[in-house]
């Protein structure tokens, strides 16, 4: 009993991992660009959440609605103004300058809040649970949680493969050099791309805001997380992703009920091991 | 037959080249004399230096001439002194010769970290070298012998075994310093004017053209991802020896390992020799002159890096090179 427990706080957690997946997955399926300041950005998102329940006094709800538009507006300029300037063929460009923000993010963070841990808290939402038995008891939080991102996921896939908007973006990822003679404007298509993958940023870090405590230099980790999680499920599968931050959050509570020191490197290892066993992910739609 | 004004290039050209060797050959007296004028701060000050020159030659062979991206070398930092530690600690080898082996033996993990990471091409390469640096740390930090995950100090017997006294342990320090900065230098220099110099030049300017002319790229980025961990390694050795105390977290930092020696050899300029020298010189004087302001610097030194990739992504040495400055390190073959 006691590792069903387990199993399904592992696969909650995945649900968070999943959405911190989404946003990385959804840059690089349309503009073949990593963002290693990824996680700085889930960072950032939590701070804002901060800065609108704690400093503002706004009600989370709220300040969730507030974080998320403030952090699509600020990706879709982010990407005009500095992104696209350095995206083309060669990769080291686009890594070097978001490795360049990310450090410079962490520094911002620390010289404006410190390197304190915080937390929002989020009223008894926090604590309240459903008991099913002695054993086995789901937070409330950590379920709305899932079933959040469950819910952005789905409407992540419903944009992609339901919408104008989504096939605008299918094709621009398959061929950005034709799409403009279609008619559509890259830069734009590619800063569209950034927003909504910068608002799927804001859902996760305003919900890592109340799940955890944070501090500045936790971003790179939550990217490494969303890269393993992204590899698992295989690239261009956005279900599939979410199955990888689930295998993923699975195999960090069972190394962690081993020993506290092996969550991480649990996690890690069960994405090594996808990887020698199956390199292109295990459910990969993608070819090449 | 040359017109007039190429001649006139040529001799500017010429005169050019020569200031720099005239430059280079100073700069060469100077380090390999600083003891006897250098301080033992600014001694230490150059060991660091020297240091991060050989991580950054090292980086720039890889990713400037093979193109691959690794923000993951800090795992072969930290294995270096890793195994350092455990060498000169658990076994009767003497320091100096832990050095050299603790490279070797990371030389050694570096061949089935290879075998995975090259699984991942182009930015998932980049973030699976990472993801596998961080294994390493956490798997260093699971060893209660080499003090786990708050780390250890080398016993002191060990450090006085190198020499007698203290100047004697610092003079020796220093030249180890210089021989691996020298070494990383005239290795990839020599390397890059071999037959495997032009493979992996032309793998550099197009991996589709190279292999279609017969170079084995798999093989050959191979072959340079073990030879710059084993580098990386021997420098990684040396900078714990020199540090005196070793933790995961210092072993294993991406900000420093990886970071810093991406913006040096990016900022210096990529795919050149020149470049890291370069990038080295303005990372510690930027970092000298802005030593107060802690974060700060750090905010700057990231700017500095996007801003070289938005006005000239070949950096200092490769927008001269592009003005027609002449190398100092001649790699290119040229038909007259």
């Amino acid at each position: 009993m006691e590792w069903i427990n387990v199993i399904v706080q592992g696969i909650l957690l995945g649900g968070l991992y999943a959405l911190f997946a989404a946003g990385l997955s959804l840059m690089f399926g349309v503009m073949r660009f990593i963002n290693i300041a990824h996680g700085d950005f889930i960072v950032v998102a939590a701070y804002l959440l901060l800065v609108m329940v704690m400093t503002l006094g706004l009600p989370p709800v709220v300040g969730i609605g507030m974080v998320v538009i403030l952090m699509s507006a600020v990706g879709y300029l982010g990407q005009r103004i500095l992104l696209n300037r350095v995206l083309d063929e060669d990769i080291l460009p686009p890594v070097l300058v978001t490795f360049g923000l990310s450090i410079i993010i962490q520094n911002s963070l620390l010289e404006a809040f410190s390197a304190d841990s915080q937390r929002v808290p989020s009223g008894n939402f926090a604590t309240a649970s459903l008991t099913f038995n002695d054993e086995l008891a789901i937070g409330v939080l950590p379920l709305a949680m899932f079933l959040a991102a469950v819910g952005v996921i789905g409407v992540l896939q419903f944009i992609f493969f339901r919408t104008a908007l989504g096939r605008l973006l299918r094709a621009t990822s398959d061929d950005p050099e034709i799409i403009p003679l279609m008619g559509a404007n890259n830069s734009h298509v590619f800063a569209i791309a950034t927003a909504l993958a910068s608002a799927v940023v804001a859902v996760a870090g305003t919900m890592l805001a109340m799940k955890t405590n944070f501090d500045p230099t936790i971003g790179p980790s939550r990217l490494l997380f969303a890269f393993e999680a992204v590899i698992i499920g295989g690239m261009g599968n956005i279900w599939g992703t979410l199955a990888g931050g689930i295998i993923l959050g699975v195999a960090q509570t069972i190394g962690a009920q081993i020993d506290a020191g092996y969550q991480i490197l649990a996690g890690h290892l069960a994405f090594l091991a996808v990887l020698i066993v199956r390199p292109m992910g295990l459910f990969a739609k993608a070819k090449g | 037959m040359k017109s007039l004004s190429q001649t006139a290039m040529d001799r500017q050209s010429k005169v050019q080249r020569l200031a720099l060797i005239g430059v280079a050959i100073i700069g060469f007296v100077a380090l390999a004399s600083a003891p006897l004028w250098a301080g033992r701060a600014d001694l230490r000050l150059l060991m660091e230096a020297l240091s991060f020159l050989a991580l950054a030659q090292m980086w720039n062979l890889l990713a400037g001439y093979t193109g691959l991206i690794s923000v993951g070398q800090q795992a072969y930092v930290g294995l270096g002194g890793y195994f350092f530690f455990a060498l000169a600690m658990f076994t009767a080898v003497p320091v100096l010769l832990a050095i050299p082996l603790a490279a070797l033996a990371a030389g050694l993990v570096a061949i089935p970290t290879a075998w995975i990471a090259f699984r991942l091409q182009g930015a998932y390469f980049a973030i699976g070298t990472w993801v596998i640096a961080e294994v390493f740390r956490l798997i260093a930090a699971q060893f209660p012998a080499l003090g786990g995950g708050s780390g250890i100090s080398l016993p002191v017997a060990l450090v006085r075994s190198i020499a007698s006294s203290r100047s004697g342990i610092e003079l020796v320090m220093y030249y180890m310093a210089f021989f691996i900065a020298l070494t990383s230098i005239l290795s990839v220099w020599v390397l890059l004017r071999s037959r495997w110099g032009l493979a992996l030049t032309a793998i550099r300017d197009s991996e589709p053209a190279a292999a279609s002319l017969g170079v084995n790229i798999r093989r050959v980025k191979f072959m340079v991802y073990v030879g710059t961990a084993v580098g990386t390694a021997l420098t990684g050795a040396f900078i714990f020896l020199q540090k005196l105390r070793i933790t995961p977290e210092a072993a294993f930092s991406v900000t420093e390992w990886s970071a810093f020696v991406i913006f040096i050899v990016v900022i210096g300029g990529l795919g050149t020799i020149e470049g890291p020298i370069i990038g080295v010189i303005l990372f510690f004087l930027l970092r000298d002159l802005a030593a107060d302001l802690g974060t700060w610097y750090l905010i700057g030194l990231g700017a500095l890096a996007i801003a070289v990739m938005l006005i000239d992504r070949r950096g200092i040495w490769g927008a001269f090179k592009a003005r027609g400055f002449p190398n100092l390190f001649v790699t290119q073959r040229t038909l007259n």
